[in-house]
């Protein structure tokens, strides 16, 4: 399988970047790792005028300690999170959770900013972002927004960043002394989540979040709602699927993937408050 | 686009368009007929290779991406003297491919895993081969190769 043609640019900076997706508008896309794009161009699902490849800004592959929370270049490899000792201490979901994309060839090359701004509803770490309530940091020609994680998912595929904006880094909240619980289920370890969960242990209760059971990462927010009230792992559990709206595919019916998902919030919450 | 880069030691240089695929770069263009393609869709890695030391697939890295790299594939494993690489012999003796058609991929897989962990367990072993699939032989014989090269050369030696 081989990709329609398209020119290729290798900006050196963010702003030549920018100004490279100012010029050529919606035709050009942004390439990182490329794994979550140059599948979609081989099937030519994507067929970009343009690849603006920013996999050389160095600038944009750090991971570092920024008081109160940790922040990592977009340009981070998958497999640079799951090494990374300053998130095993900080914010250890991540770490945890990166080792689950894909598989090891994939995570040498994917990066969390391709990953997020990619937006699969079944991509494992849009949903740990919104359980970490991490804030996106964008940069455009306007300058740069942050843009808090459970506003940066606007539909399948869809973020909110325009065509002329770059994701340049991810601000976790150190999290480093709380509980926390990564459940995926899939038939094969390299597929994406049929259903996925990601939760932290908060004030009274925890924050869960859902991979797959909607077109964007969905809090549980009835489960959490019933911890705050004091109800039982079991009973918070039983309403994780409230308020989801989980498709029907190859891999499973909606009705599954509600089961799945009391099934998986219920052993996460096992784990985060024991 | 003129790319350059450095495949199993030696210096290349190429005039490419900048859809071309590594892996139709290393076959057709250099023709490194060894690494195959399998799946040709990220999943069986039958076409791994090393991308400056690390596992990659190389059907879905452009070879505009591998400019300036430094690229290993099968045909660079063995030494001078043309000999097998510790990991090649091991996966003879233990019997650990029958068609043959992922082993290529399987055993640059491996070099990669033991560079990262040189003294890995055996379920580190099975992780690590998350990213290739072999049909013919349950994965049995080549777990026991890897674990085997890990044990008697310390996993470091390439």
């Amino acid at each position: 399988m081989i990709p329609a043609p398209f020119e290729y640019a290798r900006p050196r900076t963010v702003e030549e970047a920018v100004s490279l997706l100012v010029h050529h508008g919606e035709g050009a896309k942004l390439l990182a790792g490329g794994h979550s794009l140059l599948p979609l161009m081989k099937l030519r699902v994507a067929a970009p005028s343009l690849l603006v490849d920013i996999g050389r800004l160095v600038d944009l592959r750090y991971v570092r300690d920024a008081g109160d929370h940790v922040a990592v270049g977009a340009l981070v490899r998958h497999h640079d999170l799951e090494t990374s000792p300053l998130l095993e201490r900080e914010a250890p979901l991540l770490r945890y959770a990166a080792g689950f994309v894909g598989d090891p060839q994939v995570r040498h090359r994917g990066t969390i900013g391709g990953s997020l701004a990619h937006a699969d509803p079944a991509a494992d770490l849009p949903g740990v972002v919104v359980a970490l309530e991490a804030t996106m940091v964008v940069y455009g020609p306007r300058g740069e927004r942050l843009i808090p994680a459970r506003d940066f998912f606007r539909s399948t595929f869809e973020s909110a960043l325009a065509p002329d904006e770059v994701l340049v880094e991810v601000r976790v909240p150190k999290v480093g002394g709380r509980r926390w619980a990564f459940q995926k289920f899939n038939r094969r370890s390299i597929d994406w989540a049929i259903v996925g969960v990601a939760a932290v242990e908060a004030d009274g209760g925890a924050s869960v979040a859902l991979v797959n059971m909607g077109p964007i990462p969905l809090r549980a927010l009835e489960t959490e709602a019933a911890l705050r009230r004091g109800a039982s792992q079991a009973e918070a559990a039983a309403l994780a699927d409230r308020g989801t709206e989980p498709s029907s595919d190859l891999n499973a019916s909606a009705e599954y993937r509600r089961h799945l998902a009391r099934v998986l919030v219920r052993r996460a919450l096992e784990q985060v408050r024991r | 686009m003129r790319i350059e880069l450095t495949v199993n030691g030696r210096h290349e240089a190429a005039e490419v368009e900048p859809r071309l695929l590594l892996v139709h770069l290393l076959r057709e263009r250099l023709g490194l007929t060894g690494t195959n393609v399998g799946c040709d869709s990220t999943s069986c890695g039958a076409c791994t290779v090393l991308l400056d030391g690390q596992s990659v697939k190389s059907c879905t890295v452009l070879a505009v991406q591998a400019d300036g790299a430094e690229v290993t594939t099968i045909e660079g494993l063995s030494g001078a003297g043309g000999g097998l690489h510790p990991l090649q012999a091991a996966f003879q003796r233990h019997h650990a491919l029958q068609c043959g058609y992922c082993t290529p991929g399987m055993v640059m897989a491996a070099v990669s895993l033991l560079a990262e962990h040189p003294h890995p367990t055996e379920e580190e072993v099975r992780r690590g081969l998350e990213g290739n699939l072999c049909r013919c032989t349950g994965y049995q014989g080549i777990v026991d190769a890897i674990l085997e090269v890990a044990r008697t050369t310390g996993g470091a030696e390439r």
